[in-house]
């Protein structure tokens, strides 16, 4: 396998199995330097064990892969030094303060003491964990918590950096300041790799999202790459009076040869289109009837949607239901 | 919380979360030795915040010395006071050693934490994280020696080496401890609960502990069990622990002691590493 200089991450037949399990199973990857990249997956898909092994905690069993042009295996001193890891359950110490997190990890990571406490307080400034500096991280809340862990692992801003589900069980505001914290660290340019089991997670954040199911990667591409390709999308229209609705839904059923949803705003319909082309047909055609449209959309679909389109299973597929397919 | 409660922060990107990141000083990689002593710091750290965990280093050592003595020493030696000559250095042996389980406990409970993803991923020298955390228990198995060896003087306990004889016997002990320490470190990789490395070590310790001239002579035992004793290492330990506070040096002892560690670290560390660098 060679190495490429632009590829943050490349992995060919990669495999990790435990006993039976094949919880990789033969992934194939090349990630860009730059921007966020997504693995999307459910529970027990197999996304943290590919992080794992990325990130030199696991040998892999079969195919290799290399991070930032150094083989995870025989270069992994090398990978280590260039990348960092967030771990899906808070990587930090509970017993010790957010500070000595931080500078334990500087030290760790070759700072001199006093080196290391500057950093520790730059970082803890940054992300609004100053006052909580000096109190054991067992008594911080969850999105204090995830962000100290960001915190730690950057700090040497690693080129690449694996998050490993980071907004899971996070409140929205949390959630909402992680994926800020995501969004700055790639506009500073480092490259970042994350799991999900977000679907708008995936959606919002990643430029490129790897779908993972059963530690395969059975879809790649951008968002906008997945949708099309399970090619179908849904038009809404709202209607300026209510009570054109029943023509409004006939004249679409016609033009579009498609059922027709009524929404619960009574002025507002719906329909699923596989052909864009005939979209602007059916509006003319209501425009013709006496239709008066005051708004439209073309959504393209969910990626809920995509993941049952691919998978044949919802996205939020408990891991009784995985196993049961894995069987 | 310096960020305003009413507005999420959403558009733009705070300015000294910037600048933070865009730092980019890579400072070069902590050697072994620095890397050792920062994960020693932390188990000191530990203590500092959970002082709860010197309950096994303090209150053990207390009850085993008062116990052994009083419980057999009229019994065994004739009188308490005479006992304790001889019962002190074994006594303080056998808490040292029990203690080192506490080791693969702590290890176990530790490394199923997040926080040792994050340590591996590091860039520095693997071991580091075990070593480091080998070396903060030195400082509890130093507390728990001084524990024994006050409360003997404190009962009447006499050391004819003097402070030097004593020093020299508890370096000897900590070296050893170190070493028997890796394999618990083993041990607490493999099994799946705190609870079943407790159960394993006891399996291990006791009879080692017990099957040694700690608190009787080797002599008045059956033969096999005479045999048994003599090749144990606590055996020799004890011994030559005895003779350093009694004021001879016991070379020959503490020979075998030192094969005994190079032996126990030669196999055990190793092994250690392998698991630890397996771990699922």
């Amino acid at each position: 396998m060679g190495s490429h200089p632009d590829l943050a991450t490349e992995a060919s037949g990669l495999v990790k199995t435990f006993g039976k399990v094949r919880a990789v199973d033969g992934i194939d990857l090349s990630v860009r330097t730059g921007g966020v990249y997504g693995f999307l997956g459910p529970n027990g898909a197999g996304k943290t064990t590919a992080i794992r092994v990325l990130a030199t905690l696991l040998p892999p069993d079969g195919g290799g892969a290399r991070v930032l042009g150094h083989d995870i295996v025989r270069e992994a001193n090398a990978v280590r030094g260039r990348v960092s890891l967030t771990g899906q359950f808070a990587s930090v110490d509970e017993d010790l303060t957010g500070m000595e997190n931080l500078v334990l990890l500087g030290r760790l990571l070759g700072y001199p003491r006093t080196q290391a406490k500057k950093r520790a307080g730059e970082l803890l400034d940054a992300f609004g964990l100053t006052d909580a500096a000096g109190r054991q991280v067992k008594t911080y809340s969850g999105g204090m918590r995830r962000r100290l862990d960001v915190a730690a692992s950057i700090v040497v801003r690693p080129d690449l950096i694996f998050l490993d589900e980071p907004t899971t069980g996070l409140d929205p505001r949390s959630r909402n300041q992680v994926w800020d914290i995501v969004r700055a660290l790639v506009s500073t340019g480092t490259t970042v790799l994350l799991t999900t089991q977000y679907l708008d997670e995936a959606d919002q954040l990643a430029d490129r999202i790897a779908v993972i199911d059963h530690g395969k990667i059975i879809a790649e591409g951008t968002s906008g790459e997945l949708k099309a390709s399970i090619g179908s999308g849904a038009l809404h229209v709202r209607l300026l009076d209510p009570g054109q609705r029943g023509d409004a839904e006939r004249l679409l059923a016609e033009t579009l040869g498609v059922a027709v949803h009524l929404d619960s705003d009574p002025a507002a319909l719906s329909a699923r289109i596989s052909d864009t082309e005939r979209v602007a047909h059916a509006l003319a055609q209501l425009s013709r009837s006496g239709v008066v449209v005051t708004h439209f959309a073309l959504g393209q679909p969910s990626l809920d949607e995509v993941f049952l389109a691919l998978t044949g299973h919802p996205a939020e597929a408990d891991d009784d239901a995985t196993e049961e397919n894995a069987a | 919380m310096t960020t305003t409660p009413t507005m999420p922060p959403q558009t733009g990107v705070d300015e000294t979360l910037r600048a933070a990141l865009v730092s980019r000083t890579r400072p070069p990689r902590a050697s072994a030795l620095s890397a050792s002593l920062t994960f020693g710091w932390r188990a000191l750290l530990k203590i500092k915040h959970v002082p709860e965990q010197l309950f096994d280093v303090t209150a053990f050592p207390i009850m085993m010395t008062l116990m052994f003595t009083y419980l057999f020493g009229g019994a065994l030696a004739g009188s308490t006071g005479e006992y304790l000559q001889y019962l002190l250095p074994g006594i303080l042996v056998m808490t040292v050693a029990m203690i080192t389980m506490y080791t693969g406990f702590n290890l176990n409970t530790d490394i199923s934490k997040g926080v040792f993803d994050r340590f591996r991923s590091l860039p520095i020298w693997r071991p580091a994280a075990l070593v480091g955390a080998l070396l903060g228990d030195v400082v509890r198995y130093t507390l728990a020696s001084m524990m024994v060896i006050v409360l003997g003087v404190i009962m009447g306990f006499r050391p004819a080496g003097g402070v030097i004889g004593v020093l020299l016997s508890v370096a000897l002990l900590l070296v050893f401890a170190f070493s028997l320490a890796w394999v618990w470190a083993a041990v607490g990789l493999v099994v799946r609960t705190p609870n079943s490395v407790m159960g394993v070590s006891m399996m291990i310790l006791f009879p080692l502990t017990f099957g040694s001239n700690v608190f009787v002579d080797p002599k008045t035992m059956p033969g096999w069990l005479e045999a048994f004793v003599g090749v144990n290492p606590i055996t020799h330990l004890v011994a030559a622990v005895r003779g350093l506070m009694s004021g001879t040096v016991p070379a020959t002892r503490i020979g075998w002691v030192l094969v005994a560690c190079a032996v126990l670290v030669a196999v055990f560390a190793p092994l250690t590493m392998r698991l630890y660098r397996t771990k699922r």
